[in-house]
């Protein structure tokens, strides 16, 4: 791993340690641990993202879909079949990469807006099923009484083991895209960005590679789901709707989608946006989420991770 | 009670279908005319029918103005949207990536959907229909007058554009700058107007659309979207950019949209649309009528 | 005839490309034997660059056969064609120019590694072998056009002399049995140029083919073993550099183009 991404990395992890030590002992803000653990199971989806679209080059207007995927499977196979949570998660990741490899072999052919358009469509088909099909799903109002975690008989459904829980994810999920990005299938596609026809003729297989990079950031959202699901205990298809699909794109945007730590980043300020700070706004977040996302897009394309590297060069300067 | 027959209900669904169909042909035609100038994708498409319906609402229930003075002040207002939106938005991005072009076309449809929530609330609005909601019996279904309102507009709507593109001084410097922008620029064509113009105009038809179909089906903030997705599909089907394309898919996918809501399932016909959407982008993402060639040239 | 099969590495045969009706390609035939320099020139727009495209599969040709000992390429996709020992250069640089210059390379030795996603991701044992040899080989074919020193820097920052160098180490990685080289001389300096002519000989020593495409008239009379002339996607002569030089053809089709031949 390179000495700045360590770098990164160490921070990160003083800073999640202090973190609930310090929200837990300020009263008023006790309940930011809850934010932060949707701010994980977000970062898990978007770190997924932000290789697909940072790295390979593809835009998926349809993630919900598969986020959908994992928290479905997860929710019907405690519930209906009574199965291990721990059992039900993995195959919510088999069969969301199984559907992710079935929609990306043709999907993945087609480029820009049609590509869009194509992951949009799906996400919606998704949205649609989980909402008709009432015997499996519950229909529009979805279903209840999911069971927690619970690890070697520990109940883990407590803000703060969850949130332990949820973080060590985010940060196992993190070195392994680190690690996939700083080797031969991360300089691969990161190669594809700069010269495609180069790329071809260095035998670097570039539709393979990119159909890897998809399947594997549905798994991610899909794991995403499955905590979500045994968190919240509660599932209905309005969670997993287009606009959400359309702010997992925005928060990969907003932080930087050619970095990893731009995802993070972007997720980070978005969900504690939405979910803390623009509540005086209320139903009103949409107006502020395309201001800003409109904003950042416009005039700081790279996203905020460009924010520092640029302030230095205007310190420089002047 | 009386039972409707077969024959009946087929009428009944039919009509419906080309009255959706001819909204989604509004949207599809307006996705081409920006595309074929500018090779962009335009998100906000969705959001112009939108903003057409309860911009409507307003004039003709708010405001009380005369339908006419309301419908032509919508399609002005939504028009001087379109307008906005290119010059703020499209306009400062030179050489933008396609990936930026599409996000920022949606930021641009957040915000718009964003502001009619603000405006208007959550709620759908309707209008009363044009003339009267009374009925004609057609064999043996109820077609409502809005029904034939929608068609004649649709109809009109599409004569103009072809006059527009054929005869008209801007309307073949834009077909000229789909043929090739660098040329068209060489032979003086301000191809920056030319843009612009596309957007206003995409967004008027969007707003014609929104106004004449928000009596039948109503119209509320987050509608945008999802006739946006399948006003796309049209456009594909027909074959992006073409004109007389994107008019045949939208009212044929219309007609399949109502024919499986009404035998098969109503909750899976937005379903079905979708589907047939990515079957035609997988199998044949020329468009059911283009023939490969056909879509290199670039014809209204 | 039998004999001459095996040591033609490289067969072209009635090769036909048009682009929009225009003719790039209008059956065009040669052979390329194993273990020489082989230089195809003509005047601009003769079609040389579309040979080099058809041959690494960038586009299939519309009519006609590429083989490669005796296996046929046409039509296969490039990244296949790499893999069976064919790699090029660019006439416009098409370096990774946001990665580094070792970077660079490490992408040519994409094809001679093989981990796949799970193994990066979780950095296996076998895997961390595996680019280490990565690295080492990257470096080694760095220092073979003599970049090394600039292994860190960013792709796109070196001046375009170490970038077409930068080019010709990046394909030397993926160990290819014949190098395509377009306009490796384009944009150098004598003293680059020369340095060139020496790499490329280095090159032959190490078993491997160049095809060559160039407008730097000494450079191809210097270090070519045959040539080849095309003009409006025709062969209008094949021979050695001696034969090619003095062929009124090829002077007749050279004439308004800027060629000095004085000190040939």
């Amino acid at each position: 791993m390179q000495k700045s991404n360590r770098k990164m990395l160490f921070a990160l992890i003083v800073f999640l340690s202090l973190f609930p030590v310090v929200v837990l002992n300020v009263g008023a803000i006790g309940h930011y641990l809850d934010v932060m653990i949707f701010v994980g199971i977000y970062s898990l989806i978007n770190m997924g993202l932000s290789l697909l679209m940072g790295y390979a080059g593809q835009i998926s207007l349809g993630h919900a879909a598969f986020f959908g995927l994992g928290a479905y499977t997860s929710g019907i196979l405690c519930t209906k079949l009574s199965l291990s949570p721990w059992l039900a998660m993995p195959a919510g990741i088999f069969l969301t990469a199984l559907v992710a490899y079935i929609v990306g072999v043709p999907s993945l052919k087609l480029k820009g807006h049609y590509l869009a358009m194509a992951t949009l469509g799906f996400g919606v088909i998704v949205y649609i099923f989980f909402n008709e099909e009432v015997a499996l799903t519950g229909g529009p109002s979805g279903f209840s009484d999911i069971p927690g975690l619970t690890f070697f008989g520990l109940d883990l459904n407590n803000e703060l083991y969850y949130y332990i829980l949820v973080w060590s994810l985010v940060v196992l999920t993190l070195v392994f895209s680190l690690n996939v990005i700083n080797s031969r299938i991360g300089r691969a596609l990161r190669s594809l960005h700069d010269s495609a026809v180069a790329a071809d003729a260095m035998g670097v297989e570039t539709s393979r590679f990119k159909l890897v990079i998809f399947v594997l950031s549905a798994a991610y959202a899909s794991l995403a789901g499955s905590l979500y699901t045994h968190y919240v205990g509660f599932l209905s298809p309005s969670s997993f709707d287009f606009f959400l699909s359309i702010k997992l794109v925005m928060m990969v945007v907003v932080g930087g989608m050619h970095n990893i730590w731009g995802a993070l980043l972007g997720t980070w300020l978005l969900t504690f946006l939405g979910n803390e700070w623009l509540h005086v706004f209320r139903d009103f977040d949409i107006l502020v989420y395309g201001a800003v996302l409109l904003a950042i897009v416009m005039f700081l394309p790279e996203g905020l991770v460009d924010l520092s590297p640029k302030m230095k060069r205007l310190w420089k300067r002047s | 009670m009386e039972r409707i027959s077969l024959l009946g209900q087929l009428t009944q669904y039919f009509f419906t279908g080309i009255t959706v169909g001819s909204i989604y042909a509004l949207v599809a035609v307006g996705f081409n005319i920006i595309y074929n100038v500018t090779e962009i994708i335009n998100f906000a498409q969705g959001e112009f029918v939108m903003l057409g319906g309860l911009i409507m609402v307003f004039f003709t229930a708010t405001a009380k103005l005369p339908l006419p003075i309301a419908f032509f002040l919508t399609v002005l207002a939504v028009t001087g949207v379109g307008a906005l939106m290119e010059r703020f938005t499209i306009n400062p991005l030179k050489n933008a990536t396609v990936l930026t072009m599409i996000i920022v076309t949606i930021a641009v449809s957040i915000l718009l959907k964003g502001i009619a929530m603000f405006v208007w609330g959550k709620d759908p609005y309707i209008i009363p229909p044009f003339s009267g909601s009374k009925p004609i019996f057609i064999l043996g279904a109820a077609i409502q007058t809005q029904t034939l309102w929608v068609l004649f507009i649709t109809a009109v709507v599409v004569v103009l554009l072809s006059f527009f593109f054929k005869k008209t001084r801007y309307g073949k410097a834009m077909l000229a700058c789909a043929d090739d922008p660098e040329a068209a620029r060489l032979v003086g064509i301000r191809v920056n107007i030319m843009i612009l113009i596309s957007f206003a105009l995409s967004a008027a038809i969007g707003a014609v659309a929104g106004a004449i179909i928000t009596p039948i089906s109503l119209m509320e903030y987050d509608r945008g979207a999802l006739l946006a997705l399948k006003g796309f599909g049209a456009s594909v089907m027909g074959g992006l950019g073409s004109f007389y394309g994107a008019v045949v898919a939208g009212i044929l996918l219309g007609v399949i949209e109502s024919l499986c809501a009404g035998f098969v399932s109503s909750g899976y016909k937005d379903a079905v649309a979708l589907l047939l959407l990515l079957l035609v982008l997988y199998v044949r993402p020329s468009g059911l009528f283009g023939n490969v060639e056909a879509s290199k040239i670039k014809e209204f | 005839m039998d004999s001459e099969k095996f040591d033609t590495l490289l067969r072209v045969e009635d090769l036909h490309k048009s682009f929009g009706g225009v003719q790039a390609l209008e059956g065009l035939s040669f052979t390329v034997t194993s273990g020489i320099i082989k230089a195809i020139i003509g005047p601009n727009g003769a079609g040389k660059t579309t040979l080099f495209n058809l041959i690494s599969g960038v586009f299939p040709p519309n009519n006609g056969a590429i083989t490669l000992e005796g296996l046929s390429i046409e039509g296969r996709k490039p990244w296949e064609i790499a893999r069976l020992g064919v790699s090029r250069t660019f006439q416009n640089v098409e370096v990774f120019g946001r990665m580094t210059v070792l970077e660079n390379v490490m992408v040519g030795r994409h094809i001679q590694s093989r981990a796949g996603i799970i193994s990066t991701g979780l950095k296996l044992p076998w895997m961390r072998r595996e680019e280490r040899r990565i690295q080492d080989g990257a470096k080694d074919y760095l220092e073979f056009v003599g970049l090394l020193h600039k292994g860190g820097e960013l792709a796109g920052n070196l001046p375009l002399g170490e970038q077409r160098l930068l080019e010709i180490g990046r394909a030397l990685a993926t160990e290819p049995r014949i190098l395509l080289l377009d306009e490796p001389a384009g944009g150098l300096n004598t003293k680059e140029t020369e340095g060139l002519a020496s790499l490329i000989q280095r090159i032959l020593e190490r078993g491997i083919t160049v095809i060559l495409v160039e407008h730097d008239m000494n450079l191809v009379m210097d270090i070519s073993d045959e040539i080849v002339v095309m003009n409006f996607g025709e062969k209008i002569a094949e021979g050695k550099p001696k034969q090619v030089k003095n062929d009124p053809v090829v002077i007749e089709a050279y004439l308004g183009e800027e060629v000095d031949y004085s000190d040939i």
